[in-house]
Protein backbone atom coordinates (compact mmCIF):
# COMPACT_ATOMS: atom_id res chain seq x y z
CA UNK A 1 0.00 0.00 0.00
CA UNK A 2 1.33 3.60 -1.12
CA UNK A 3 0.54 6.40 0.83
CA UNK A 4 -0.96 9.21 -0.45
CA UNK A 5 1.85 11.08 -0.94
CA UNK A 6 3.86 8.45 -2.46
CA UNK A 7 0.96 7.61 -4.89
CA UNK A 8 1.26 11.53 -5.85
CA UNK A 9 4.50 10.62 -6.55
CA UNK A 10 4.29 7.58 -8.66
CA UNK A 11 1.49 9.60 -10.65
CA UNK A 12 3.86 12.48 -11.48
CA UNK A 13 6.43 9.74 -12.71
CA UNK A 14 4.46 7.98 -15.01
CA UNK A 15 3.07 11.01 -16.42
CA UNK A 16 6.54 11.54 -17.37
CA UNK A 17 6.59 8.21 -18.47
CA UNK A 18 3.91 9.11 -20.95
CA UNK A 19 5.20 11.88 -22.12
CA UNK A 20 9.01 10.98 -22.86
CA UNK A 21 7.31 7.55 -24.37
CA UNK A 22 4.82 9.69 -26.73
CA UNK A 23 7.92 12.23 -28.08
CA UNK A 24 10.26 9.04 -28.71
CA UNK A 25 7.85 7.31 -30.69
CA UNK A 26 7.11 10.32 -32.12
CA UNK A 27 3.02 9.27 -32.19
CA UNK A 28 0.54 8.20 -29.61
CA UNK A 29 -2.25 9.08 -27.19
CA UNK A 30 -0.77 11.37 -24.34
CA UNK A 31 -3.97 13.29 -23.48
CA UNK A 32 -5.91 10.46 -22.29
CA UNK A 33 -3.30 8.85 -20.63
CA UNK A 34 -2.63 11.90 -18.52
CA UNK A 35 -6.29 12.58 -17.48
CA UNK A 36 -6.49 8.18 -16.46
CA UNK A 37 -2.76 8.44 -14.50
CA UNK A 38 -4.27 9.10 -11.00
CA UNK A 39 -6.76 6.47 -10.85
CA UNK A 40 -4.54 3.69 -13.08
CA UNK A 41 -1.97 4.41 -10.34
CA UNK A 42 -4.33 3.85 -7.69
CA UNK A 43 -5.59 0.74 -8.89
CA UNK A 44 -2.06 -0.63 -9.73
CA UNK A 45 -0.63 0.10 -6.63
CA UNK A 46 -3.48 0.07 -3.86
CA UNK A 47 -6.73 -1.55 -5.28
CA UNK A 48 -5.99 -4.49 -7.10
CA UNK A 49 -5.04 -7.78 -5.96
CA UNK A 50 -2.82 -8.76 -8.43
CA UNK A 51 1.42 -8.65 -8.15
CA UNK A 52 3.63 -8.79 -11.30
CA UNK A 53 5.05 -12.18 -9.73
CA UNK A 54 1.45 -13.89 -9.73
CA UNK A 55 0.13 -12.12 -12.81
CA UNK A 56 -1.24 -14.93 -15.16
CA UNK A 57 -3.00 -14.00 -18.36
CA UNK A 58 -6.51 -16.13 -17.13
CA UNK A 59 -6.65 -14.05 -13.54
CA UNK A 60 -7.99 -16.92 -11.77
CA UNK A 61 -7.98 -16.19 -7.89
CA UNK A 62 -6.63 -12.62 -8.19
CA UNK A 63 -8.12 -9.23 -9.96
CA UNK A 64 -8.02 -8.69 -13.12
CA UNK A 65 -7.82 -5.43 -15.12
CA UNK A 66 -9.04 -4.54 -18.68
CA UNK A 67 -8.39 -2.14 -21.12
CA UNK A 68 -11.19 -1.12 -23.16
CA UNK A 69 -9.65 2.77 -24.45
CA UNK A 70 -6.56 0.96 -26.16
CA UNK A 71 -5.24 4.58 -26.97
CA UNK A 72 -4.59 4.88 -23.57
CA UNK A 73 -1.84 2.08 -24.05
CA UNK A 74 0.64 4.65 -22.54
CA UNK A 75 -0.27 5.06 -19.04
CA UNK A 76 -1.18 0.87 -18.82
CA UNK A 77 2.71 0.03 -20.17
CA UNK A 78 4.01 3.01 -17.68
CA UNK A 79 2.02 2.10 -14.93
CA UNK A 80 2.91 -1.73 -15.16
CA UNK A 81 6.10 -1.15 -15.42
CA UNK A 82 6.64 1.08 -12.39
CA UNK A 83 4.41 -1.61 -10.34
CA UNK A 84 7.39 -3.83 -11.42
CA UNK A 85 6.04 -6.06 -14.63
CA UNK A 86 8.64 -5.45 -16.83
CA UNK A 87 11.51 -3.10 -16.63
CA UNK A 88 11.02 0.86 -17.04
CA UNK A 89 13.77 0.68 -19.48
CA UNK A 90 11.23 -0.69 -22.07
CA UNK A 91 9.09 2.00 -22.22
CA UNK A 92 11.49 3.66 -24.84
CA UNK A 93 10.56 0.99 -26.87
CA UNK A 94 6.42 2.11 -27.36
CA UNK A 95 5.17 1.76 -31.15
CA UNK A 96 9.17 0.56 -32.45
CA UNK A 97 9.31 -1.91 -34.51
CA UNK A 98 9.84 -5.37 -32.52
CA UNK A 99 8.27 -4.03 -29.44
CA UNK A 100 6.15 -5.58 -26.82
CA UNK A 101 4.82 -2.30 -26.15
CA UNK A 102 2.68 -2.06 -29.40
CA UNK A 103 0.50 0.96 -30.59
CA UNK A 104 -2.21 -0.23 -28.74
CA UNK A 105 -2.07 -3.33 -26.30
CA UNK A 106 -1.57 -6.67 -27.98
CA UNK A 107 -1.51 -10.40 -26.72
CA UNK A 108 0.27 -11.93 -29.05
CA UNK A 109 3.87 -10.49 -27.89
CA UNK A 110 3.35 -11.86 -23.93
CA UNK A 111 3.70 -8.52 -22.20
CA UNK A 112 3.19 -9.18 -18.39
CA UNK A 113 -0.09 -7.22 -17.38
CA UNK A 114 -1.97 -7.52 -20.42
CA UNK A 115 -4.66 -9.52 -20.62
CA UNK A 116 -6.49 -8.65 -24.01
CA UNK A 117 -6.19 -6.84 -27.04
CA UNK A 118 -7.61 -3.65 -27.16
CA UNK A 119 -7.64 -0.67 -30.10
CA UNK A 120 -10.69 -0.98 -31.77
CA UNK A 121 -13.12 0.96 -29.25
CA UNK A 122 -16.49 -0.35 -27.41
CA UNK A 123 -15.06 -3.70 -26.97
CA UNK A 124 -13.31 -3.98 -23.35
CA UNK A 125 -16.41 -4.04 -21.62
CA UNK A 126 -17.82 -6.74 -22.97
CA UNK A 127 -14.64 -8.83 -22.65
CA UNK A 128 -14.44 -7.66 -18.52
CA UNK A 129 -18.39 -8.63 -18.43
CA UNK A 130 -17.34 -12.39 -19.48
CA UNK A 131 -14.19 -12.68 -17.59
CA UNK A 132 -16.51 -11.71 -14.18
CA UNK A 133 -18.85 -13.96 -15.38
CA UNK A 134 -16.11 -16.76 -15.40
CA UNK A 135 -15.15 -15.79 -11.96
CA UNK A 136 -18.80 -15.86 -10.74
CA UNK A 137 -19.25 -19.44 -12.67
CA UNK A 138 -15.96 -20.27 -10.57
CA UNK A 139 -17.08 -18.90 -7.35
CA UNK A 140 -13.17 -17.09 -7.29
CA UNK A 141 -14.37 -13.65 -5.60
CA UNK A 142 -11.78 -11.30 -6.64
CA UNK A 143 -12.97 -8.50 -9.28
CA UNK A 144 -12.71 -7.39 -12.60
CA UNK A 145 -11.87 -4.21 -13.50
CA UNK A 146 -12.32 -1.95 -16.91
CA UNK A 147 -11.20 1.18 -18.16
CA UNK A 148 -13.61 2.87 -20.77
CA UNK A 149 -13.34 6.33 -22.15
CA UNK A 150 -16.14 9.02 -22.29
CA UNK A 151 -15.72 9.38 -26.34
CA UNK A 152 -15.58 5.74 -26.59
CA UNK A 153 -18.97 5.51 -24.93
CA UNK A 154 -20.47 6.55 -28.02
CA UNK A 155 -19.77 2.79 -29.14
CA UNK A 156 -23.38 1.32 -29.40
CA UNK A 157 -21.60 -2.23 -27.91
CA UNK A 158 -20.97 -0.24 -24.49
CA UNK A 159 -24.93 -0.70 -23.75
CA UNK A 160 -25.41 -4.04 -24.93
CA UNK A 161 -22.45 -4.49 -22.61
CA UNK A 162 -24.25 -2.30 -19.80
CA UNK A 163 -27.55 -4.04 -21.01
CA UNK A 164 -25.61 -7.78 -19.84
CA UNK A 165 -23.84 -7.19 -16.89
CA UNK A 166 -26.93 -5.75 -15.49
CA UNK A 167 -28.70 -8.40 -16.34
CA UNK A 168 -26.35 -10.82 -15.21
CA UNK A 169 -25.78 -9.25 -12.01
CA UNK A 170 -22.29 -8.48 -12.33
CA UNK A 171 -21.15 -6.87 -9.11
CA UNK A 172 -17.69 -7.94 -9.44
CA UNK A 173 -17.02 -6.25 -12.35
CA UNK A 174 -16.19 -2.46 -12.19
CA UNK A 175 -15.97 -0.76 -14.85
CA UNK A 176 -14.18 3.28 -14.39
CA UNK A 177 -14.79 5.91 -17.35
CA UNK A 178 -11.87 8.33 -17.74
CA UNK A 179 -14.80 11.08 -17.91
CA UNK A 180 -12.42 14.18 -19.53
CA UNK A 181 -15.15 15.55 -22.17
CA UNK A 182 -12.75 15.23 -24.60
CA UNK A 183 -12.43 13.32 -28.04
CA UNK A 184 -10.52 13.79 -31.43
CA UNK A 185 -12.12 15.63 -33.03
CA UNK A 186 -13.36 18.11 -29.96
CA UNK A 187 -15.36 18.31 -26.93
CA UNK A 188 -17.73 15.28 -26.41
CA UNK A 189 -20.57 17.61 -25.96
CA UNK A 190 -19.76 18.97 -29.60
CA UNK A 191 -19.02 15.93 -31.12
CA UNK A 192 -21.30 13.20 -29.67
CA UNK A 193 -22.94 14.25 -26.56
CA UNK A 194 -23.54 12.02 -23.99
CA UNK A 195 -25.76 14.18 -21.93
CA UNK A 196 -25.68 12.74 -18.32
CA UNK A 197 -23.81 9.58 -18.48
CA UNK A 198 -24.68 9.29 -14.93
CA UNK A 199 -28.45 9.04 -15.04
CA UNK A 200 -27.46 6.85 -18.03
CA UNK A 201 -25.47 3.94 -16.12
CA UNK A 202 -28.10 4.20 -13.63
CA UNK A 203 -31.46 4.12 -16.08
CA UNK A 204 -28.95 0.49 -17.46
CA UNK A 205 -28.99 -0.88 -13.96
CA UNK A 206 -25.68 -0.36 -12.73
CA UNK A 207 -24.39 1.50 -9.00
CA UNK A 208 -22.75 4.60 -10.23
CA UNK A 209 -20.73 6.85 -7.99
CA UNK A 210 -19.10 10.38 -9.88
CA UNK A 211 -16.21 11.65 -8.13
CA UNK A 212 -12.77 13.73 -8.50
CA UNK A 213 -10.03 11.64 -10.83
CA UNK A 214 -7.33 13.77 -9.61
CA UNK A 215 -8.06 13.07 -5.23
CA UNK A 216 -6.37 9.85 -4.66
CA UNK A 217 -8.72 10.35 -1.30
CA UNK A 218 -11.59 10.41 -3.76
CA UNK A 219 -10.21 7.61 -5.98
CA UNK A 220 -9.91 5.29 -3.09
CA UNK A 221 -12.81 6.08 -1.49
CA UNK A 222 -14.72 5.35 -4.83
CA UNK A 223 -12.92 2.15 -5.23
CA UNK A 224 -13.69 1.10 -1.89
CA UNK A 225 -17.39 1.66 -1.90
CA UNK A 226 -17.60 0.09 -5.90
CA UNK A 227 -15.79 -2.87 -3.93
CA UNK A 228 -18.77 -3.23 -1.77
CA UNK A 229 -21.95 -3.63 -4.32
CA UNK A 230 -24.61 -6.63 -4.74
CA UNK A 231 -26.21 -7.60 -7.50
CA UNK A 232 -25.30 -4.36 -9.45
CA UNK A 233 -22.37 -3.85 -11.94
CA UNK A 234 -20.27 -0.60 -11.11
CA UNK A 235 -19.51 1.86 -13.05
CA UNK A 236 -17.09 5.02 -11.53
CA UNK A 237 -17.49 8.38 -13.64
CA UNK A 238 -14.10 9.64 -12.85
CA UNK A 239 -14.38 13.95 -13.60
CA UNK A 240 -10.84 14.23 -15.34
CA UNK A 241 -8.69 16.98 -17.33
CA UNK A 242 -7.41 15.26 -20.52
CA UNK A 243 -3.47 16.23 -20.62
CA UNK A 244 -3.44 17.16 -16.48
CA UNK A 245 -0.30 17.23 -14.84
CA UNK A 246 0.85 19.70 -17.59
CA UNK A 247 -0.47 23.40 -18.30
CA UNK A 248 -0.17 23.76 -21.85
CA UNK A 249 -1.41 20.05 -22.29
CA UNK A 250 -4.69 20.15 -19.76
CA UNK A 251 -7.78 20.56 -20.98
CA UNK A 252 -7.87 20.47 -24.72
CA UNK A 253 -9.06 17.79 -27.36
CA UNK A 254 -5.44 18.74 -29.01
CA UNK A 255 -3.54 16.51 -26.87
CA UNK A 256 -5.54 13.79 -27.56
CA UNK A 257 -3.51 11.81 -30.22
CA UNK A 258 -0.32 13.76 -30.68
CA UNK A 259 3.19 13.59 -29.68
CA UNK A 260 5.08 16.61 -27.84
CA UNK A 261 7.98 17.69 -29.16
CA UNK A 262 11.77 17.92 -27.59
CA UNK A 263 10.62 21.51 -26.22
CA UNK A 264 7.78 20.78 -25.16
CA UNK A 265 8.86 17.83 -23.58
CA UNK A 266 11.29 19.82 -21.56
CA UNK A 267 8.98 22.72 -20.92
CA UNK A 268 6.21 19.34 -19.30
CA UNK A 269 9.36 17.67 -17.43
CA UNK A 270 10.10 21.37 -15.29
CA UNK A 271 6.17 20.53 -14.20
CA UNK A 272 6.67 17.19 -12.69
CA UNK A 273 8.73 15.64 -10.65
CA UNK A 274 10.95 12.96 -11.07
CA UNK A 275 10.10 10.46 -8.13
CA UNK A 276 11.40 6.84 -9.80
CA UNK A 277 14.29 8.00 -11.98
CA UNK A 278 13.59 8.00 -15.61
CA UNK A 279 13.91 5.40 -17.78
CA UNK B 1 -18.79 -46.20 -56.20
CA UNK B 2 -18.77 -46.67 -52.35
CA UNK B 3 -22.58 -46.78 -51.21
CA UNK B 4 -23.42 -44.10 -48.76
CA UNK B 5 -27.17 -44.29 -47.14
CA UNK B 6 -29.09 -41.49 -45.67
CA UNK B 7 -30.38 -42.86 -42.08
CA UNK B 8 -32.82 -40.20 -42.26
CA UNK B 9 -32.89 -36.68 -43.14
CA UNK B 10 -31.82 -34.17 -40.18
CA UNK B 11 -30.63 -30.48 -39.96
CA UNK B 12 -26.75 -30.06 -39.35
CA UNK B 13 -27.57 -27.48 -36.73
CA UNK B 14 -29.08 -30.34 -34.81
CA UNK B 15 -26.01 -31.80 -35.16
CA UNK B 16 -24.12 -29.19 -33.19
CA UNK B 17 -26.93 -29.37 -30.50
CA UNK B 18 -25.96 -32.87 -29.90
CA UNK B 19 -21.90 -32.59 -30.37
CA UNK B 20 -22.36 -29.19 -27.91
CA UNK B 21 -24.29 -31.39 -25.09
CA UNK B 22 -21.60 -34.54 -25.73
CA UNK B 23 -19.06 -31.68 -24.95
CA UNK B 24 -20.19 -30.33 -22.26
CA UNK B 25 -20.33 -33.87 -20.23
CA UNK B 26 -16.77 -34.44 -22.11
CA UNK B 27 -15.74 -30.55 -20.07
CA UNK B 28 -16.74 -28.72 -17.48
CA UNK B 29 -15.06 -25.62 -18.97
CA UNK B 30 -17.71 -25.88 -22.32
CA UNK B 31 -20.30 -23.20 -22.09
CA UNK B 32 -22.43 -21.97 -24.54
CA UNK B 33 -24.08 -18.67 -25.41
CA UNK B 34 -26.45 -16.84 -27.83
CA UNK B 35 -28.32 -14.19 -28.79
CA UNK B 36 -32.08 -14.43 -29.12
CA UNK B 37 -31.51 -17.85 -30.50
CA UNK B 38 -31.39 -20.80 -28.32
CA UNK B 39 -34.13 -22.93 -30.35
CA UNK B 40 -32.36 -21.93 -34.11
CA UNK B 41 -28.71 -22.95 -33.20
CA UNK B 42 -30.09 -25.89 -30.88
CA UNK B 43 -28.64 -25.02 -27.88
CA UNK B 44 -31.63 -26.23 -25.70
CA UNK B 45 -30.77 -29.78 -24.81
CA UNK B 46 -27.17 -27.85 -23.71
CA UNK B 47 -29.06 -25.33 -21.55
CA UNK B 48 -31.47 -27.91 -19.92
CA UNK B 49 -28.29 -30.18 -18.85
CA UNK B 50 -26.21 -27.26 -17.48
CA UNK B 51 -28.39 -24.58 -17.02
CA UNK B 52 -25.14 -22.99 -15.22
CA UNK B 53 -22.94 -22.57 -17.77
CA UNK B 54 -25.63 -21.84 -20.54
CA UNK B 55 -25.77 -17.54 -20.83
CA UNK B 56 -28.40 -15.89 -22.91
CA UNK B 57 -26.99 -12.67 -24.30
CA UNK B 58 -30.30 -11.03 -25.73
CA UNK B 59 -30.15 -9.52 -29.30
CA UNK B 60 -26.30 -8.11 -28.94
CA UNK B 61 -24.07 -10.13 -30.72
CA UNK B 62 -20.83 -7.76 -30.69
CA UNK B 63 -21.11 -7.84 -26.80
CA UNK B 64 -21.77 -11.16 -26.64
CA UNK B 65 -18.50 -11.92 -29.12
CA UNK B 66 -16.33 -9.37 -25.86
CA UNK B 67 -17.86 -11.51 -23.51
CA UNK B 68 -16.88 -15.40 -24.84
CA UNK B 69 -13.89 -13.77 -25.37
CA UNK B 70 -13.27 -12.59 -21.69
CA UNK B 71 -14.71 -15.62 -20.75
CA UNK B 72 -12.43 -17.40 -22.88
CA UNK B 73 -9.15 -15.62 -21.40
CA UNK B 74 -10.82 -16.50 -17.80
CA UNK B 75 -10.05 -20.49 -18.74
CA UNK B 76 -13.64 -21.35 -20.15
CA UNK B 77 -14.54 -23.16 -23.53
CA UNK B 78 -17.25 -20.87 -24.72
CA UNK B 79 -19.11 -21.73 -27.81
CA UNK B 80 -20.98 -18.15 -29.36
CA UNK B 81 -23.99 -19.28 -31.42
CA UNK B 82 -26.06 -17.10 -33.94
CA UNK B 83 -27.12 -17.10 -37.51
CA UNK B 84 -24.42 -17.51 -39.79
CA UNK B 85 -24.60 -14.19 -40.85
CA UNK B 86 -24.86 -12.15 -37.24
CA UNK B 87 -22.33 -14.44 -35.94
CA UNK B 88 -19.52 -13.12 -38.90
CA UNK B 89 -20.73 -10.46 -40.58
CA UNK B 90 -21.98 -8.23 -37.67
CA UNK B 91 -19.58 -8.71 -35.14
CA UNK B 92 -16.77 -9.04 -37.51
CA UNK B 93 -14.04 -6.17 -36.03
CA UNK B 94 -14.94 -7.78 -32.55
CA UNK B 95 -13.99 -11.18 -33.72
CA UNK B 96 -10.84 -9.68 -35.04
CA UNK B 97 -9.68 -7.80 -32.03
CA UNK B 98 -11.86 -10.21 -29.06
CA UNK B 99 -10.95 -13.13 -30.82
CA UNK B 100 -8.59 -13.81 -33.34
CA UNK B 101 -5.78 -10.88 -32.49
CA UNK B 102 -6.91 -11.27 -28.88
CA UNK B 103 -5.77 -15.46 -29.42
CA UNK B 104 -9.01 -16.87 -26.95
CA UNK B 105 -10.42 -20.01 -27.03
CA UNK B 106 -13.65 -19.05 -28.64
CA UNK B 107 -15.58 -21.31 -30.83
CA UNK B 108 -17.90 -19.78 -32.94
CA UNK B 109 -21.07 -21.33 -33.91
CA UNK B 110 -23.08 -20.91 -37.19
CA UNK B 111 -26.02 -21.53 -38.27
CA UNK B 112 -28.05 -21.21 -41.06
CA UNK B 113 -25.25 -20.69 -43.69
CA UNK B 114 -25.89 -20.02 -47.18
CA UNK B 115 -28.66 -20.06 -49.13
CA UNK B 116 -30.58 -23.53 -47.97
CA UNK B 117 -31.74 -21.20 -44.79
CA UNK B 118 -34.76 -21.09 -47.92
CA UNK B 119 -37.09 -18.61 -46.78
CA UNK B 120 -36.04 -15.65 -44.78
CA UNK B 121 -34.39 -14.75 -47.62
CA UNK B 122 -31.28 -12.77 -48.37
CA UNK B 123 -30.76 -10.28 -45.18
CA UNK B 124 -30.28 -14.21 -43.57
CA UNK B 125 -28.57 -16.09 -45.70
CA UNK B 126 -24.86 -15.30 -45.98
CA UNK B 127 -22.74 -16.77 -48.56
CA UNK B 128 -19.74 -14.33 -47.71
CA UNK B 129 -18.86 -16.00 -44.22
CA UNK B 130 -16.43 -18.18 -45.30
CA UNK B 131 -13.93 -15.55 -47.01
CA UNK B 132 -14.49 -13.52 -44.19
CA UNK B 133 -13.30 -16.05 -41.32
CA UNK B 134 -11.06 -17.45 -43.83
CA UNK B 135 -9.01 -14.02 -43.58
CA UNK B 136 -8.48 -14.10 -39.68
CA UNK B 137 -4.69 -15.14 -39.21
CA UNK B 138 -4.93 -18.59 -37.00
CA UNK B 139 -9.01 -18.62 -37.23
CA UNK B 140 -10.07 -22.33 -38.10
CA UNK B 141 -12.92 -23.26 -40.52
CA UNK B 142 -14.63 -25.87 -40.25
CA UNK B 143 -17.97 -26.48 -42.40
CA UNK B 144 -19.01 -30.34 -42.08
CA UNK B 145 -21.49 -31.93 -44.15
CA UNK B 146 -24.64 -33.69 -42.36
CA UNK B 147 -25.92 -34.42 -38.78
CA UNK B 148 -22.99 -37.30 -38.08
CA UNK B 149 -20.20 -34.73 -38.83
CA UNK B 150 -21.28 -31.37 -37.33
CA UNK B 151 -21.61 -33.61 -34.20
CA UNK B 152 -17.98 -34.60 -34.39
CA UNK B 153 -16.68 -31.86 -35.46
CA UNK B 154 -18.35 -29.75 -32.29
CA UNK B 155 -16.59 -32.14 -30.15
CA UNK B 156 -13.32 -31.86 -31.70
CA UNK B 157 -13.34 -28.08 -31.68
CA UNK B 158 -14.13 -28.72 -27.99
CA UNK B 159 -11.06 -30.01 -27.41
CA UNK B 160 -9.20 -27.94 -29.85
CA UNK B 161 -6.95 -25.12 -28.22
CA UNK B 162 -7.92 -22.12 -30.66
CA UNK B 163 -10.46 -19.83 -32.35
CA UNK B 164 -12.92 -21.89 -34.60
CA UNK B 165 -15.40 -21.16 -36.90
CA UNK B 166 -17.62 -24.15 -36.83
CA UNK B 167 -20.23 -23.65 -39.86
CA UNK B 168 -23.49 -25.43 -40.33
CA UNK B 169 -27.12 -24.83 -41.93
CA UNK B 170 -30.78 -24.85 -40.74
CA UNK B 171 -32.25 -27.48 -43.46
CA UNK B 172 -33.31 -31.14 -43.24
CA UNK B 173 -30.29 -33.06 -44.76
CA UNK B 174 -29.64 -36.77 -45.39
CA UNK B 175 -27.23 -38.24 -42.70
CA UNK B 176 -24.60 -41.04 -44.08
CA UNK B 177 -21.59 -40.64 -42.46
CA UNK B 178 -19.77 -42.55 -39.79
CA UNK B 179 -21.75 -41.27 -36.53
CA UNK B 180 -18.87 -43.27 -34.61
CA UNK B 181 -15.65 -41.44 -36.68
CA UNK B 182 -13.78 -38.63 -34.58
CA UNK B 183 -13.52 -35.34 -36.41
CA UNK B 184 -10.15 -34.61 -37.06
CA UNK B 185 -9.17 -31.31 -37.51
CA UNK B 186 -7.71 -30.18 -40.79
CA UNK B 187 -8.00 -33.45 -42.59
CA UNK B 188 -9.88 -33.84 -45.67
CA UNK B 189 -12.12 -37.13 -46.28
CA UNK B 190 -11.50 -38.58 -49.64
CA UNK B 191 -15.66 -40.64 -49.77
CA UNK B 192 -15.04 -41.89 -52.62
CA UNK B 193 -11.88 -43.06 -54.79
CA UNK B 194 -11.93 -42.27 -58.33
CA UNK B 195 -9.56 -41.45 -60.99
CA UNK B 196 -11.07 -39.35 -63.68
CA UNK B 197 -12.09 -36.17 -61.63
CA UNK B 198 -12.08 -35.12 -58.45
CA UNK B 199 -15.53 -33.83 -57.19
CA UNK B 200 -14.30 -31.00 -53.67
CA UNK B 201 -17.28 -30.40 -51.79
CA UNK B 202 -17.53 -28.83 -48.58
CA UNK B 203 -20.83 -28.65 -46.19
CA UNK B 204 -24.38 -29.73 -47.61
CA UNK B 205 -22.65 -30.06 -50.87
CA UNK B 206 -20.87 -33.42 -49.98
CA UNK B 207 -24.50 -35.23 -50.47
CA UNK B 208 -25.24 -33.34 -53.70
CA UNK B 209 -21.60 -34.48 -54.75
CA UNK B 210 -21.91 -37.77 -54.24
CA UNK B 211 -25.03 -37.94 -56.02
CA UNK B 212 -22.81 -36.65 -58.85
CA UNK B 213 -20.83 -38.94 -58.63
CA UNK B 214 -23.10 -41.88 -58.84
CA UNK B 215 -24.84 -40.16 -62.11
CA UNK B 216 -21.43 -40.05 -63.10
CA UNK B 217 -20.80 -43.43 -63.00
CA UNK B 218 -24.01 -44.54 -65.28
CA UNK B 219 -21.91 -42.64 -67.76
CA UNK B 220 -18.80 -44.54 -67.05
CA UNK B 221 -16.79 -41.41 -65.36
CA UNK B 222 -14.88 -42.57 -62.16
CA UNK B 223 -14.96 -39.23 -60.31
CA UNK B 224 -13.48 -39.06 -56.43
CA UNK B 225 -15.38 -37.27 -53.72
CA UNK B 226 -13.38 -35.48 -51.24
CA UNK B 227 -14.95 -33.94 -48.04
CA UNK B 228 -13.45 -30.54 -47.37
CA UNK B 229 -14.75 -30.31 -44.08
CA UNK B 230 -11.98 -28.13 -42.93
CA UNK B 231 -11.72 -25.03 -44.92
CA UNK B 232 -8.86 -24.04 -42.76
CA UNK B 233 -6.30 -25.29 -42.28
CA UNK B 234 -6.69 -26.92 -45.58
CA UNK B 235 -5.54 -30.55 -46.15
CA UNK B 236 -3.18 -29.31 -48.74
CA UNK B 237 -1.53 -32.95 -49.51
CA UNK B 238 -4.73 -35.06 -49.35
CA UNK B 239 -5.82 -32.20 -52.41
CA UNK B 240 -2.92 -32.23 -54.54
CA UNK B 241 -2.51 -36.69 -54.12
CA UNK B 242 -6.39 -36.61 -55.62
CA UNK B 243 -5.20 -34.32 -58.16
CA UNK B 244 -1.84 -35.73 -59.35
CA UNK B 245 -4.27 -38.94 -59.91
CA UNK B 246 -7.45 -37.25 -61.96
CA UNK B 247 -5.26 -34.30 -62.86
CA UNK B 248 -8.82 -31.88 -63.08
CA UNK B 249 -11.69 -31.26 -60.44
CA UNK B 250 -14.81 -29.66 -59.38
CA UNK B 251 -14.94 -27.71 -56.14
CA UNK B 252 -18.24 -27.44 -54.84
CA UNK B 253 -19.58 -24.98 -51.91
CA UNK B 254 -22.58 -23.14 -50.73
CA UNK B 255 -20.81 -20.00 -50.87
CA UNK B 256 -19.93 -16.71 -52.57
CA UNK B 257 -17.62 -17.57 -55.62
CA UNK B 258 -15.33 -14.57 -53.51
CA UNK B 259 -12.81 -16.24 -50.99
CA UNK B 260 -14.75 -19.55 -50.61
CA UNK B 261 -12.88 -22.93 -51.02
CA UNK B 262 -13.28 -22.87 -54.94
CA UNK B 263 -10.46 -20.06 -54.83
CA UNK B 264 -8.36 -21.22 -51.99
CA UNK B 265 -8.10 -24.34 -53.60
CA UNK B 266 -7.18 -22.82 -57.02
CA UNK B 267 -4.33 -21.07 -54.78
CA UNK B 268 -2.98 -24.01 -54.07
CA UNK B 269 -3.15 -25.47 -57.16
CA UNK B 270 -1.94 -22.90 -58.99
CA UNK B 271 1.56 -22.88 -57.57
CA UNK B 272 1.54 -26.63 -56.88
CA UNK B 273 0.20 -28.28 -60.13
CA UNK B 274 -2.00 -26.07 -61.85
CA UNK B 275 -5.00 -28.46 -63.20
CA UNK B 276 -8.26 -27.32 -65.31
CA UNK B 277 -10.78 -26.43 -62.42
CA UNK B 278 -14.38 -25.92 -62.36
CA UNK B 279 -16.64 -24.26 -60.04
CA UNK B 280 -19.88 -24.68 -58.12
CA UNK B 281 -20.36 -21.65 -55.93
CA UNK B 282 -23.34 -19.32 -55.82
CA UNK B 283 -21.70 -16.70 -58.10
CA UNK B 284 -21.38 -13.14 -57.06
CA UNK B 285 -24.99 -12.82 -55.82
CA UNK B 286 -27.40 -12.47 -52.97
CA UNK B 287 -29.70 -15.03 -51.64
CA UNK B 288 -33.63 -15.02 -51.72
CA UNK B 289 -36.57 -16.49 -50.75
CA UNK B 290 -37.50 -20.19 -51.50
CA UNK B 291 -37.17 -23.77 -50.70
CA UNK B 292 -34.02 -25.37 -49.90
CA UNK B 293 -34.09 -27.26 -53.10
CA UNK B 294 -35.64 -24.86 -55.01
CA UNK B 295 -32.58 -22.50 -54.18
CA UNK B 296 -30.37 -24.86 -54.49
CA UNK B 297 -31.17 -25.54 -58.37
CA UNK B 298 -31.43 -21.78 -59.28
CA UNK B 299 -28.04 -21.11 -57.90
CA UNK B 300 -26.52 -23.94 -59.86
CA UNK B 301 -25.49 -25.91 -56.67
CA UNK B 302 -27.31 -29.37 -57.00
CA UNK B 303 -25.68 -32.73 -58.36
CA UNK B 304 -27.29 -32.13 -62.31
CA UNK B 305 -25.07 -28.87 -62.25
CA UNK B 306 -22.07 -31.04 -60.68
CA UNK B 307 -22.08 -33.19 -62.95
CA UNK B 308 -22.33 -30.78 -66.08
CA UNK B 309 -19.29 -29.11 -64.61
CA UNK B 310 -17.49 -32.25 -63.86
CA UNK B 311 -18.03 -33.24 -68.17
CA UNK B 312 -17.24 -29.65 -69.13
CA UNK B 313 -13.50 -29.85 -66.71
CA UNK B 314 -12.78 -33.63 -68.08
CA UNK B 315 -13.47 -32.37 -71.54
CA UNK B 316 -10.48 -29.53 -71.15
CA UNK B 317 -8.62 -31.68 -69.45
CA UNK B 318 -8.70 -34.51 -72.63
Amino acid sequence: MASKEELKGIASQVRRDIIRMVSMAGSGHPGGSMSSTDFMTALYFNVMDQTPETWTRDGKGQDVFILSAGHLAPVLYAVLARRGYFPAAELGSLRKYGSRLQGHPSVQKNLPGVHQAAGSLGQGLSCAAGVALAKKLDKDDKKVYVLCGDGESEEGQIWEAGIFAAHHKLDNLIAFTDWNGQQIDGKVEDVGGLGDLQAKWEAFGWKTIVTDGHDFDAILAAFEEAGKSEGKPVMILFRSEMGHGVDFMAGTHKWHGKAPNQEQVEEAMKQLDETMGDF
Amino acid sequence: MKKYTDSGKIDTRSGFGAGLLEAGKQDSRVVALTADLQGSVKMGDFAAAFPDRYFECGIGEANMVGVAAGMALAGKIPFAGSFAEFITGRVYDQIRQEVSYGNTNVKLASSHAGVTLGEDGATHQTMEDIALMRALPGMVVINPCDFNQTKNATIAAAKYNGAVYLRFGRPKWPNFTDPDEPFEIGKAYVMNEGKDVTIFATGHLVWEALGAAQALEAEGICAEVIDIATIKPLDTMTVINSIRKTRCAVVAEEHNVCGGLGELIAGVLATRCPTPLEFINGGDRFGQSGTPSELLAAYGLDSAHIVEAAKKVLDRKN
